[in-house]
């Protein structure tokens, strides 16, 4: 994540995914430790490659879904069994098969809301967040490895760059 | 490292693409002024818009006098309106979310407009049960909120209820999913722009940077909302089909209505779809992106609905002749006899058997032809709608009851005022954002496995200028 911190970046741009895979993977051999790599959309083969473990927000959704389905549930069993009973056509108070359409609405609406708020949220970013960005065509067609000039010196970089392919180089403190 | 090679599949996009070649391709239309055709389409959406807001405000100020309503008639237009709406709202989930668990990659041509399209269509459903409620100010006690009424609660067993929750979350769900989808795009967008433009776009992408660990969970987040949405969107129909089904009027308490409904819902969202698409590819030269086989995958989509909901009318027709229910097969000997025999034979001919015109390959590929049936499949699906709606009430159990029903000004005034919003919404969303996905895109760019555009490519594999002849 770029985080406005006084890094000394330096960064290659690779023209095709599997140069970048390929110079991960070299990286990741010669101990040359990544601050991070950009893309135009997601890469597959790259997470492994850069060791990133899984996201565990599905888990989240799973947590806030849980919790949609006890609001439905509960509330509406509170409201029909305690605060206001009713029959509605000879029915019991607790009419369950009733609540399930509702009960399964608000499960997928609150672990929607909440898994998405939450990848903003763990990500940085949202509306109003400014952002130091690369280089402008990591967004189109660019491939991009970034190291910090505190983990690896100019000269080791620029090395690891010649050997692996970039098309460019470039430094930037962000 | 060698690219997968296919020599089964054709490319997804047509064209030899490179990456850049994308971003240009399906950045420039939001960059360039705006063409005549877009802003005719645009004063015409804003006019017609207009007359339905007008219309809307004459129904809240004169009252639901204003429309045809009566006695025994009491739902028509409006609700077939609502539910004829909701179903072509029901395209662009299924396109993004149950295509994408089933990894029908063709689904990223056309995604991003049919979720823009289903988020247009909902909004123009929602409009109609809110203005039926006669007293739209007094619309937020539908919602389950502490009050000093009471508190009154709204009654959580009645399938109206039931829709409110249901179409909520739907837009609700289908908004946060498209917006996520656009957000790496309109970084793209954002990178390329210069001044203040660049500054809108900014906030558009929310900061957006492209970062390994950002796509995972932008991947992981995409497939969830994906497995979510997938029931969510079986289940605003079925919902939907609901109102009628669990009522006591005969023609509406089948039991077949859920997969009915959806199926139907499928059909002309699917229709909508075609019909926006092949307008769109033409306009802003998306041939490439947008194919042929697209048209075709989407037409056999249409073929298999279509036939569902043929055969769903069909089985009504056994059942309330097999039931031995007076009353249920006189609902159904009206239905196609009665009145209103016109709108039946029409839903028949649109629904049924226009689409069966696709069993044949050339025509499923035939633009022009696909075209028009795209909208003569959208017309059969709103008569569905009227034939249930309101011919079934015509004819109720009173005789001395029986009534008949055309729409007022006002109320064809609003229906042709959701297309005004409809289509305002879409032109607006074709000039700020790329109709199609562009992340998405140039992720599938090598399915065809030949595409392979980096410094290692001779190396890599020369099975790519192999395969390229075969096409």
């Amino acid at each position: 994540m770029i985080q406005g911190s006084n890094k000394n970046i330096i960064f290659g741009l690779y023209n095709d995914e599997e140069d970048l895979l390929t110079a991960v993977r070299a990286a990741q051999k010669n101990h040359l430790e990544i601050y991070d790599v950009y893309s135009p959309f997601p890469v597959h083969g790259l997470d492994p490659a850069l060791k990133l473990e899984e996201s565990r927000l599905h888990q989240a959704g799973f947590i806030y879904g849980m919790l949609g389905t006890l609001t439905a549930f509960l509330g509406m069993t509170w409201v029909f069994v305690k605060d206001w009973p009713n029959i509605f056509g000879g029915k019991p108070y607790w009419s369950v098969p009733a609540f399930i359409p509702i009960t399964f609405e608000m499960t997928v609406l609150f672990s929607a809301i909440g898994m998405t708020v939450t990848f903003y949220i763990i990500n940085g970013l949202g509306p109003g967040v400014k952002n130091t960005y690369l280089h402008d065509r990591i967004t189109d067609d660019k491939f991009c490895i970034a190291f910090d000039t505190g983990d690896v010196s100019t000269g080791e970089a620029e090395a690891f760059f010649s050997t692996t392919g970039a098309s460019e180089v470039h430094s930037k403190t962000i | 490292m060698s690219a997968v090679v296919s020599p089964i599949r054709k490319p997804l996009i047509t064209g030899n693409k490179t990456y850049h070649q994308i971003t240009e391709d399906l950045i420039s239309p939001t960059e360039k002024t705006p063409t005549k055709e877009w802003v005719l389409g645009f004063v015409l959406s804003v006019a017609v818009l207009t007359f339905g807001v007008f219309c809307i405000i004459w129904t809240i100020w004169v009252g639901i006098g204003s429309w045809n309503l009566n006695r025994t008639i009491n739902w028509s237009w409006d609700i077939t309106n609502f539910v004829w709406w909701i179903g072509i709202g029901h395209a662009g989930t299924l396109i993004s979310a149950i295509l994408l668990l089933f990894r029908q990659k063709w689904r990223t041509g056309v995604n991003r407009a049919a979720e823009a399209m289903t988020i247009f269509a909902v909004m123009c459903a929602s409009l109609f049960p809110l203005i039926h409620m006669g007293r739209i100010w007094l619309a937020p006690f539908i919602l389950p909120y502490p009050n000093t009424r009471g508190p009154v609660w709204p009654n959580f067993n009645s399938p109206l209820l039931w829709d409110v929750f249901a179409i909520s979350t739907y837009l609700t769900v289908s908004l946060l999913f498209w917006y996520t989808g656009l957000v790496p795009d309109f970084a793209t967008v954002r990178d390329r722009a210069k001044g203040f433009r660049k500054k809108i776009y900014n906030t558009l992408s929310f900061g957006w940077t492209g970062s390994a660990k950002h796509w995972q969970r932008w991947e992981s987040l995409s497939l969830v909302l994906a497995g979510l949405s997938t029931p969510l969107v079986l289940s605003v129909h079925t919902i939907v089909s609901f109102d009628f089904a669990t009522s006591v009027i005969p023609g509406w308490h089948t039991t077949i209505f859920p997969p009915y409904f959806v199926a139907g819902a499928i059909f002309s969202g699917f229709a909508m779809v075609l019909t926006l698409m092949i307008i769109t590819r033409k306009l802003l030269h998306l041939e490439d992106y947008i194919t042929i086989e697209h048209i075709e995958s989407m037409n056999k989509v249409i073929l298999l609905t279509g036939t569902i909901v043929g055969v769903a009318y069909l089985t009504e027709l056994f059942i309330s002749w097999y039931s031995g229910y007076v009353y249920e097969q006189f609902a159904f000997f009206n239905r196609a006899l009665g009145p209103y025999w016109w709108s039946y034979f029409g839903m028949m001919f649109c629904n049924v058997v226009a689409p069966q015109f696709f069993w044949k390959k050339s025509w499923r590929r035939n633009i022009t032809l696909t075209f028009f049936l795209s909208i003569v499949v959208n017309i059969g699906m709103w008569f569905e709608r009227f034939v249930i709606i309101a011919t079934t009430l015509a004819r109720d159990y009173l005789p001395s009851s029986w009534s008949l029903y055309s729409p007022t000004w006002v109320e064809i005034g609003i229906y042709v005022g959701t297309f005004g919003l409809f289509f305002t919404c879409y032109l607006i969303f074709a000039r700020v954002a790329p109709v199609v996905a562009v992340a998405e895109i140039k992720h599938i760019l090598k399915t065809g496995g030949n595409q392979y555009v980096g410094e290692n490519a001779k190396r890599a594999h020369h099975h790519g200028d192999h395969e390229s002849d075969h096409h």
